[in-house]
């Protein structure tokens, strides 16, 4: 586990959005599928972005699948990130075919490569959040 | 209703601002209003639609950002328009009041930007981590990055390379070199595009545009009216389209691809012409990957082909397509909502007017802008 990282931008839940956020304190990550038209979809809405049904399903992902894109971010006037550079700001597709953004950790970063297979970590951001972050696999 | 033709722009003004330390942005809205109506002969009093969106930092307003600036112009406007879609705004608002004066709701609409990005601005902050960015923010969602990751993509599925991007913005820089107003006018290299610092990878730091303080304003009004003024000649509107797309980059469905091909698609459709008859693009560029995805989108040259299109010198004066004859946002002005310098260039072309490199005798001209992190896209095709 890393340090804290107490200057990230804590999360502002809502009573829709706890279940994710206890679910990653928990090592879970969750995405959504509806039970009308079995669309998965990330980030969580308390609604079917494809059919509009409401309450759609959490379903606990693998955890794993593959670096879509990344940047490597190198200068930034952000003082809440100014610490962490350089970081990877990357979307990752998951294996139930949902793409979400994260960063890359506990990697080469200057390494990184397109549609490599990344499995997700969990870090803790301080205040009780565990971040869902993502880290290239040890081959 | 087919509005095509039935609306022109009579004003056009860009201000030769770059840098305006200690100015607030209304100041420059007021002198480019000022300045774009006395082009066309008019007062403010002959002005019944108002345009402009002030809401992000460096533009000097804030929420009712309308509103706000109305008053500071002393102006009761019956039309009005501040929608916000980042940098296309100013297309945006031109093609909606073009299709109010064609509908009869106005009948002088003025559109105008200012920004002090450069004195004022404040590109890095995020809104704070509440609904879908409780799942954004935490990660440090940089724009240059953003874009990056558009172009890594590229990168990755057709071999389009960094030289390539840098072409786009050393073809830029040679068109500032003429315009006594660009912001940077110091010929360029691909070499030294590529040896800038690096931002966000694969984002160099001139593959970035400028950033300045500055403004502009457009005036339009019916077509039938407009050749009564006796002015400039007036330059027609023949097209518009808007789309929007993602406003998260996790949500965007092809990072190599914008949704230029929708609303391109709909500009050119609506004016009746086809590629080859464009004379000149002027192309929304925050980042050369914006010019790239763009030539692509719009059919300039096929996905996946931008990079060889770049090489051939399509863009360049002497090619077939040649963009931001001004020097663009990457060379000559970008105060934050850059779409409204590519609706002036095009007037100024279509008007033998161009500060930079003025084509010759060019008939129909193209406007893009590119908003958001890729998020949305407006077309305006002109004509004179």
């Amino acid at each position: 586990m890393n340090e804290p990282t107490l200057n990230s931008p804590l999360p502002m839940t809502d009573e829709f959005s706890q279940y994710f956020w206890e679910g990653a304190k928990k090592g879970k990550l969750f995405i959504q599928r509806c039970n009308q038209c079995d669309q998965t979809q990330f980030y969580p809405r308390p609604f079917c972005k494809h059919c509009l049904a409401t309450e759609p399903e959490w379903i606990e992902a693998k955890g794993t699948g593959k670096l879509h894109t990344f940047s490597v971010v190198r200068r930034t006037s952000d003082p809440r990130f100014v610490d962490k550079l350089p970081y990877v700001q990357a979307v990752v597709e998951l294996d139930e075919g949902v793409r979400m953004t994260t960063n890359i950790v506990n990697s080469d970063v200057e390494n990184l490569r397109c549609d490599m297979p990344v499995h997700v970590v969990f870090e803790d951001i301080g205040r009780d959040f565990m971040l869902p972050q993502f880290a290239t696999v040890k081959r | 209703m087919n509005w095509s033709g039935k609306v022109a722009i009579v004003g056009a003004y860009e201000s030769p601002r770059r840098k305006a330390p200690n100015v607030h942005p209304y100041t420059i809205q007021a002198e480019c209003i000022q300045a774009a109506l006395a082009e066309a002969g008019l007062t403010i009093a002959d002005v019944d639609g108002f345009c402009t969106a002030t809401g992000l930092p460096g533009e000097g307003g804030t929420q009712m950002n309308i509103l706000e600036i109305a008053d500071w112009m002393g102006i009761t406007p019956l039309y009005h328009d501040s929608t916000d879609t980042g940098g296309t705004a100013p297309i945006t608002h031109i093609g909606h009041a073009a299709s109010a004066i064609a509908c009869g709701d106005a009948d002088v609409v003025v559109v105008s930007y200012a920004g002090c990005s450069l004195s004022a601005g404040d590109f890095d902050s995020t809104p704070p981590a509440w609904g879908a960015w409780q799942y954004e923010a935490p990660y440090g969602i940089n724009i240059a990055a953003s874009y990056g990751l558009a172009a890594q993509r590229h990168m990755h599925e057709f071999g389009t390379t960094s030289e390539h991007l840098a072409k786009i913005a050393v073809a830029c820089r040679a068109n500032a070199a003429l315009n006594p107003d660009a912001r940077f006018r110091k010929d360029m290299t691909v070499e030294e595009v590529l040896a800038s610092p690096m931002i966000a990878d694969p984002i160099h730091r001139n593959d970035c545009c400028c950033v300045t303080d500055s403004g502009g304003a457009v005036v339009l009004m019916s077509a039938e009216r407009a050749r009564s003024l006796g002015g400039k000649k007036p330059v027609y509107v023949l097209g518009f389209g808007e789309a929007i797309e993602q406003y998260h980059m996790s949500q965007m469905p092809d990072f190599t691809r914008t949704v230029a091909h929708v609303s391109g698609q709909r500009a050119m459709k609506m004016a009746g012409v086809t590629h080859g008859e464009i004379d000149c693009l002027q192309l929304y560029d925050s980042f050369t990957i914006t010019v790239l995805l763009t030539l692509e989108a719009l059919g300039f040259c096929s996905k996946g082909e931008g990079g060889a299109f770049v090489d051939s010198g399509a863009i360049l004066p002497a090619g077939q397509f040649p963009i931001n004859t001004d020097g663009g946002g990457m060379s000559s002005n970008h105060p934050g909502r850059r779409g409204i310098f590519t609706v002036i260039e095009s007037v100024r072309q279509l008007r033998g007017e161009s500060p930079g490199v003025q084509l010759d005798n060019p008939r129909i001209a193209l406007a893009h802008g590119t908003g958001g992190s890729l998020s949305n896209t407006s077309t305006l095709v002109l004509g004179i």
